[in-house]
């Protein structure tokens, strides 16, 4: 199965080979976690600016040049802040983050199949990340399309309006690098999971969490090509005088464009197909996590590991089905949106497995409230709230009303926003041990929690009434329409939840860099888990097993075994090996 | 570090997690029961079958939500740790097909349910007395042509397009069928008749939403979309645009005024002898 020769490699011993330019899964990992750590915290600031002129659309903002927030100016947060949340800390964090960090682990390899386009998949994200951030500062600022960034009006230049000269070239670019780099990465996970698991390590018996990160990157794998030849056509159509999305007879400030022949909806075709399996790039990992530990801290097998394997798989297969969805006021052709309709009701069904599966996971457990298994809780509370609210947004005569509104915004901020969040969550409160040494701190992991569970359900439950009641998304003003401005107590409301969760979270950022130094140190397997990242140091050596490899002789979640002395029972310990009760 | 007794399991974050998903639930059913920020009443047989259709997704979802989050709250009050052994099981065959089954038919029979509410928006060809209006979107502004008198559409050229000399949409000059069109910033249409629009955009992407209507439709440039509709109800309805069209997207904005039809007549009559 596996010949770990191929990806071994000495220990390097300078700084920069090190910590910077390192090949190391466990290095890049940290770095893509601490990308993703920076970029959240920009995406959280614009979130907060935009909440804040929702409800003060007038105020005085020093920093703002001019004192009072544009209309362009807000647009402009809605994009950045959309793109930097999607892309560089929903996609990079599960996935590039904990993912490269603990997939090899927990399959028992040495590293990566492929260390050094490992380091190329982290650098060229980073320098994604520079590009969408120089979006900022270019003359013009930042692109007001959305980070969907349909054509025409990201497709043409600065005269469809401000930040759509320099800023969307700048946008362009940089998703295009963020996708050539996922796509390296992909192939790394791919060629990592199939061929370099440990001995006895079958498909059936990897962790969870592998299912997740496997299935992610076959999804990454057939999506980023898709949005980087769409990115590659837009930048032709806005610099080449090509016209892939651009039809004839384009008025724009009564000036005829040179453009003909080409279709706005390809854009949407295009942008979709890839947009939808991103949303589950970003959740499916979080399942995963959600998953783990759960039944780490029920102390129980997870319930139906099978059927949640496969509904992994299933919800990566219908998500390639159902990108259509987005677009049913589109201009697409009717009969194909209530095709797609079916599909992504069909979605619903491994979704509803799952969460089946995570409370019988639950049933009859031995429930520890650590840190991380309350973010595990809240991820399933969070994907239920958000998923079934899909199940309206899924049906085209209903999406006649809901279209475009907050609800819609509420519903991707739940399942895929939030929930995924609440799998990094879990994830760091889980991992950090293993990771850094060292045990975070667990009371200011429980106020973490506290607050950000009830503060994202108080941003977001409402935010659906907003939406049935008509409130339009990317609206920088609700002056100029009679109905809005009833809706604004509810504004209002969500923006103070909004201030104190984000407040909430710099507990987290305390609790990470305060622990990385002062938390109590950490044993080789402080939570009594099972899985092979468990039986070595924390933190793992430079080829994560110093040498002794293990084998594998049972499933991941083998707790509370009936007849066996401690209350788990890990997937290296040979039968021998385990300790039976008296 | 092993983990000290006293964080095993206590009854504190249990019966608090419990409390605030019940919290949650209570919050939520009261506020779709007690119709806080309800959307308006629809004005067409067409919007109230897409209501329906809400409805029966909200009785469908609700009963989840609410049975999956006080389950997911009884489980972690009841099976918290007190020191007591957990119930190994892998899992039960019976029960993942028994809930496979059940959301298959719930999910799939509310999608097929659905179906007719959207057969009726977009399927169906308006009926031969509809009244045709175009509408064509640009930044940001809606222009609502008639065709006058000779109930005939003039052709359109883009080169045309002139806001400044009356011309917004580019109506051929040459085209006789064009002298007679009628151009106005709002549309008006009567009430109880059929309406086709047909749905246009000269620059980017913009989209025409009517919430009484439950009816919204992107303008594509290069594309003329048909939609149609009946009106049962004499009213002044807010157009809003809500698909991101540029710095002045939420300024993008028109009414719907559905008159009677003398009302009606009057107003192409004034129109006509305006042109």
């Amino acid at each position: 199965m596996s010949s770990h020769a191929q990806s071994a490699h000495a220990a390097p011993t300078g700084f920069v080979s090190k910590y910077i330019f390192s090949t190391d899964h466990k290095v890049i990992g940290i770095q893509y976690f601490l990308l993703a750590l920076t970029a959240v915290v920009v995406g959280i600031v614009l979130s907060v600016l935009m909440r804040f002129h929702l409800v003060w659309p007038n105020a005085h903002l020093p920093f703002v040049s001019g004192g009072q927030m544009t209309q362009e100016q807000y647009l402009a947060l809605v994009t950045m802040h959309g793109t930097i949340m999607v892309f560089f800390v929903l996609t990079t964090a599960p996935q590039g983050g904990f993912g490269n960090y603990f997939l090899p682990i927990q399959i028992g390899a040495p590293d990566m199949a492929f260390p050094r386009l490992n380091m190329l998949s982290f650098w060229v994200t980073f320098l994604a990340f520079v590009a969408i951030l120089a979006a900022f500062v270019v003359p013009g600022g930042a692109p007001i399309s959305g980070w969907t960034a349909y054509t025409p009006l990201s497709g043409i230049g600065e005269v469809t309006g401000p930040g759509e000269g320099w800023g969307q070239t700048m946008w362009i670019i940089s998703i295009s690098l963020f996708c050539l780099a996922s796509l390296l990465g992909a192939l790394n996970f791919i060629a990592t999971l199939i061929d370099m698991r440990a001995p006895g390590m079958t498909l059936m018996r990897m962790p969870l969490t592998c299912w997740g990160w496997f299935v992610t990157a076959i999804l990454g794998l057939l999506a980023f090509g898709i949005l980087l030849a769409g990115g590659i056509l837009l930048l032709l159509d806005r610099s080449a005088g090509t016209s892939f999305f651009l039809p004839y007879g384009l008025v724009i400030n009564d000036q005829l464009q040179n453009h003909s022949g080409g279709s706005p909806l390809l854009w949407q075709h295009l942008f979709w197909f890839f947009g939808h399996p991103e949303v589950y790039i970003a959740i499916l990992p979080g399942m995963g996590v959600a998953s783990h530990v759960l039944s780490t801290f029920a102390r129980k097998p997870v319930y139906g590991y099978r059927a949640m394997a496969m509904a992994i798989c299933g919800i990566g297969f219908l998500g390639f089905m159902v990108w259509g969805h987005h677009m049913f006021v589109s201009g697409m052709s009717p009969y194909s949106g209530f095709a797609f309709s079916v599909l992504t009701m069909s979605i619903g069904v491994p979704s509803a497995i799952k969460t089946f599966n995570w409370l019988g996971t639950l049933w009859g457990g031995k429930i520890q409230f650590r840190s991380p298994m309350l973010f595990a809780l809240g991820f399933v509370s969070l994907f239920v709230s958000g998923g079934l609210s899909g199940l309206f947004l899924a049906q085209p005569a209903v999406d006649n009303l809901l279209h475009a509104t907050y609800y819609v915004v509420a519903h991707f901020h739940l399942v895929m926003g939030v929930a995924a969040i609440f799998g990094i969550f879990a994830a760091t409160y889980f991992w950090f041990p293993k990771m850094f040494g060292r045990m975070m701190n667990e009371p200011l992991g429980k106020v973490h929690f506290w607050l950000t569970f009830v503060g994202t359900y108080c941003i977001f439950m409402p935010m659906h009434f907003v939406g049935i009641a008509g409130g339009i998304r990317r609206y920088a003003d609700a002056s100029a329409v009679a109905y809005l401005a009833k809706l604004q107590p509810l504004h209002l409301f969500m923006t103070i939840a909004a201030f104190i969760t984000a407040a909430a979270q710099l507990i987290f950022i305390f609790n990470f860099f305060w622990s990385l130094k002062f938390g109590a140190r950490a044993s080789k397997n402080p939570w009594n888990a099972t899985t092979l990242e468990w039986t070595t140091d924390s933190p793992p050596p430079h080829d994560n097993f110093s040498g002794d490899f293990p084998s594998v002789y049972r499933g991941p979640y083998e707790f509370s075994v009936p007849g066996t002395k401690e209350d788990f029972v890990p997937q290296h310990l040979a039968p021998a090996q385990v300790a039976r009760a008296k | 570090m092993r983990i000290r007794k006293r964080d095993d399991g206590s009854a504190a974050p249990a019966a608090t997690l419990a409390l605030l998903l019940v919290i949650l639930v209570v919050v939520t059913v009261y506020y779709f029961v007690a119709h806080l920020y309800p959307a308006p009443p629809p004005i067409t047989s067409v919007g109230a079958a897409v209501d329906h259709q809400y409805d029966l997704t909200l009785y469908v979802t609700g009963t989840v939500f609410v049975l999956s989050q006080l389950g997911l709250a009884f489980a972690v009050f009841r099976f918290r740790d007190h020191g007591q052994q957990a119930n190994f099981t892998r899992g039960n065959n019976t029960l993942e097909l028994f809930w496979t089954s059940a959301t298959i038919i719930l999910f799939l029979g509310l999608g097929f349910l659905g179906r007719k509410a959207w057969a009726d928006t977009r399927f169906t060809e308006p009926a031969a007395n509809a009244i045709h209006v175009e509408v064509t979107a640009n930044q940001f502004v809606f222009n609502f042509r008639y065709p006058g008198p000779d109930g005939k559409f003039g052709k359109l050229d883009p080169k045309q397009i002139s806001p400044s000399t009356g011309n917004p949409v580019g109506i051929d000059p040459n085209d006789p069928a064009g002298k007679d069109d009628i151009v106005v910033p709002t549309l008006t249409v009567p009430v109880n008749r059929q309406v086709e629009l047909l749905i246009r955009s000269q620059d980017v992407i913009h989209n025409f939403f009517v919430r009484e209507l439950r009816l919204q439709q992107d303008a594509v440039p290069g594309m003329v979309i048909p939609i149609h509709f009946m009106p049962e109800q004499v009213g002044q309805y807010e157009i809003v645009c809500t698909q991101l069209c540029g710095l002045g997207h939420s300024r993008m904005h028109s009414y719907l005024n559905v008159v009677s039809d003398s009302d009606y007549e009057n107003f192409l009559k004034q129109q006509a002898a305006g042109q």
